[in-house]
């Protein structure tokens, strides 16, 4: 059985995804649903004490793991402060390390993400780190207990898919954490070309949320997600120059003829 | 004291959970800080509030 384990945890879906940009809370919910995704990102806030703002939990399907995020973290102490206030809400303790100053790309500060990781493990957190496909990096996060490794593809929200191909490549093929692309993925096809290439899961948020039919949409990537699964155990043929033709070279009618 | 960045008029010798529910906030959907230490839930009915105490209400919000 070809399952993903992170944490201690079997999943049944390698299809994580981001709670942001949705047009409803009930959109968000069937989206959930229709991606068939159990782990679930959010972000962790001040309360607005003057607006009526719903609580988000109750809108997240009771058998999802949540995974919330430390963004808005611009170095590791607001990171790992961050982190332990979601842990003390009591779901959990698992995180996204996700720590940015970089306002027009939000490209992650890989240092301040491996400080994070490196303290936040020792406080026994589950820590997924959200990071810049750098090899040297990704080794130091494995080293220091990361569970998973997740490089961008492509700049947060930007849709641009698999930007960042070949360094993703290698992470899949040195590091012995699983990999998640987390951030620019686009389209399905995107996703599962992150499957086909070796990564165990992918994140994806915005693709889905402001797609027009979001329920649609994660069906699609749910579908993506689980035949680039199948298409890298099945192991993908070579891709040649030339041409090799796929039916037979005899018993032609013409031969015979005169030309 | 001051609550997510404002001045707050509370009287001093509130506990968390009397100043929850004056914000009518639901104290499972929320995490609080106190002058930079978390406050286990428990605590809430106990734990009093003083002046100039920096106070930090969070939840979960969506987020990617």
């Amino acid at each position: 059985m070809d399952c993903l384990t992170i944490g201690g945890v079997v999943l049944k879906s390698r299809l994580l995804i981001g709670t942001g940009k949705f047009s409803s809370n009930k959109t968000m919910t069937e989206a959930i649903k229709a991606a068939d995704a159990q782990v679930v990102t959010m972000a962790l806030r001040r309360v607005d004490l003057n607006g009526r703002e719903e609580n988000i939990l109750q809108h997240i399907p009771e058998n999802c793991i949540l995974l919330p995020n430390t963004s808005g973290a611009r170095n590791a102490e607001e990171a790992i402060r961050i982190a332990r206030l979601a842990r003390a809400m009591g779901c959990g303790n698992w995180v996204k390390i996700e720590v940015i100053s970089d306002n027009k790309y939000l490209l992650p500060d890989n240092y301040e993400t491996i400080k994070a990781t490196e303290a936040l493990v020792k406080e026994g957190f589950i820590v997924l780190p959200y990071m810049s496909p750098d090899l040297m990096v990704a080794k130091i996060l494995a080293e220091v207990g990361a569970v998973a490794v997740m490089p961008l593809g492509a700049p947060i929200g930007s849709n641009r898919g698999i930007k960042t191909k070949e360094l993703i490549q290698i992470l899949i093929e040195e590091i012995n954490v699983p990999i998640i692309v987390d951030a620019g993925i686009g389209k399905p096809s995107e996703a599962a070309e992150a499957m086909e290439m070796g990564a165990e899961a992918v994140l994806v948020n915005t693709a889905i949320a402001t797609a027009q039919d979001s329920i649609k949409m994660a069906q699609a990537f749910s579908l993506a997600v689980k035949a680039g699964r199948l298409a890298y155990l099945a192991k993908v043929g070579l891709e040649k120059k030339l041409a090799e033709a796929s039916s037979p070279l005899t018993g032609f009618l013409y031969e015979g003829e005169e030309k | 004291m001051i609550i997510n960045g404002k001045e707050g008029s509370f009287e001093t010798g509130i506990t968390i959970k009397e100043l929850l529910m004056k914000l009518e906030l639901n104290e499972k959907i929320v995490v609080i800080e106190i002058n930079h230490k978390i406050v286990p839930k428990k605590q809430y009915s106990s734990f009093v509030l003083n002046e100039g105490d920096k106070v930090e209400i969070v939840s979960f919000m969506a987020g990617g």
